[in-house]
């Protein structure tokens, strides 16, 4: 089920990818402790089978969607994409999934929502890191909903036509490449549609360091740190640091979302 | 014997100059680890901060040495300079690190040592050392005198500097951080006590020689 299409998607990118080693070994996913190597450590104690999702909110079919049935009614395709985060280290990851919109449009999205809030698994017993107040628990992200309506948004099973790995965010991720990291929630049991703006984790935690929007911008910097340059991971003690781009490189397809808005206000 | 006083003869008879090798020998090593992939997928960040606590954990071993003295008798006075020394190499090579091979771009560097609070405060604590070091030798002991002690009791906003610089990098409270912080507090608290405690003593023995005179 895993399988991607043949066909590479416009929407993917010709780069060279960071190998899997490092992809599924340097993570940041708190809910197994605040260090990069304790995902690859810690992650194996989740259980993600069964697995399902509770759509809710403005949506005609409210209910709990199981993975099974999710992924037999959607298409899984390889998407290429950068992906940068806020600590200004970034990768090239093969993402194997479907576009948002495929699960939105299964649940019938209601004219009057604007956003789309997700929320990660809550399970302490299986999330070390859920027994500490490094974050407030549960994990929350959230969209609006033409940001989760474009076809570069996609929740991700897989990385390299292998299954997701746990400490990546299995069995089911979001992935929006011209955001920070952070916004790519991981783990999604839950996914609600509202007319507010909901409420973020980062952003709960210090709003002039984590905005809503969080999208990938060199000229706005991060209070304590830079965003011009980026580390790409994998190129050892002595990789080169490289300029970031404007959207992480996706401006052409979602500059228009922003269009009249203030990105350092909204950031 | 006691362990304490079996600490103290080994001690003595351990040379100073094996206790620098050991330290000048141990940044390479790191950086060993780093170039040959044993410090995982991101090797400037690992190193970096490895060398940062491994300062941070000089500088409060050095700190420690007076008030293990005056409480459990253990005399490590003969290497507080050495300890000293090498905690200034490790801040230096932890700030080569940052500077070379992490931040890479000078304008960038500079940009980040004026704009960034935690970058201000860990090059403050650097420039701050800089006289210590230049200090540690007898030379300076003798020429500088009574002044030599209260020159170097900037090792104190120096601790606290360098705490408060690994507090503020972390994205939420990291409990590795906030830990190396309360040793450096408890630590320069106990130096606080001992000095209200002396003056008291010193003010109450005033008294009584007053008393006894009149």
């Amino acid at each position: 089920a895993l399988g991607a299409s043949s066909d590479a998607s416009p929407y993917s990118a010709d780069l060279e990818t960071t190998a899997l080693e490092d992809i599924s070994s340097y993570n940041n996913f708190y809910e197994f402790g605040t260090g990069k190597t304790d995902p690859a450590k810690h992650a194996h104690q989740l259980t993600i089978d069964p697995w399902s999702v509770e759509i809710g909110g403005m949506v005609d079919r409210p209910g709990t969607y199981g993975l099974e049935d999710i992924l037999g009614k959607v298409t899984l395709e390889e998407r290429i994409y950068r992906f940068r985060c806020v600590e200004t280290w970034s990768m090239v990851v093969p993402w194997v999934g479907f576009e948002l919109n495929q699960l939105l449009s299964l649940a019938g999205v209601q004219g009057a929502a604007k956003y789309v809030a997700f929320e990660t698994l809550y399970r302490p017993d299986e999330m070390p890191g859920q027994k500490t107040v490094s974050l407030e628990w549960p994990y929350r992200e959230g969209l609006r909903l033409d940001e989760a309506m474009h076809p570069l948004t996609i929740l991700a099973t897989g990385i390299y036509d292998d299954p997701m790995p746990k400490q990546n965010g299995a069995p089911l991720r979001l992935v929006v490449p011209w955001k920070y990291g952070y916004k790519s929630i991981k783990s999604i049991v839950r996914v609600t549609l509202t007319d507010k703006e909901p409420q973020t984790t980062w952003n709960m935690l210090q709003p002039s360091e984590y905005g809503f929007y969080s999208n990938v911008n060199p000229q706005v910097s991060h209070p304590r740190w830079s965003q011009a340059y980026e580390k790409p991971i994998g190129g050892g003690l002595f990789a080169k640091r490289q300029e970031t781009l404007m959207f992480n490189g996706y401006e052409e397809e979602v500059a228009r979302l922003y269009d009249g808005m203030d990105l350092v206000v909204n950031h | 014997m006691s362990l304490v006083d079996r600490i103290n003869a080994a001690a003595r008879k351990m040379p100073v100059w094996g206790l620098y090798v050991v330290g000048a020998l141990w940044p390479a090593w790191l950086f060993y680890l780093a170039a040959s992939g044993g410090m995982g997928a991101e090797p400037v960040k690992a190193l970096e901060h490895e060398l940062g606590r491994l300062a941070l954990k000089a500088l409060i071993l050095g700190l420690c040495v007076t008030p293990l003295r005056a409480m459990i008798g253990l005399n490590l006075i003969r290497f507080r300079r050495a300890i000293g020394v090498l905690t200034f190499y490790f801040v230096s090579v932890h700030l080569l690190v940052w500077l070379v091979l992490d931040v890479q771009i000078l304008s960038e560097i500079w940009k980040d040592i004026l704009k960034r609070p935690y970058i201000t405060i860990g090059m403050a604590a650097f420039l701050l050392m800089v006289p210590l070091a230049i200090t540690s030798n007898n030379w300076s002991v003798r020429k500088l005198g009574p002044r030599w002690r209260k020159l170097h009791r900037l090792v104190y906003p120096i601790a606290i500097l360098g705490g408060v610089h690994f507090v503020m990098i972390g994205k939420t409270w990291e409990k590795d951080a906030l830990v190396y912080l309360a040793i450096i507090l408890a630590l320069l608290a106990w130096r606080v006590i001992q000095t209200a405690k002396k003056r008291k003593s010193r003010e109450q023995g005033a008294r009584v020689a007053r008393r006894s005179v009149s």
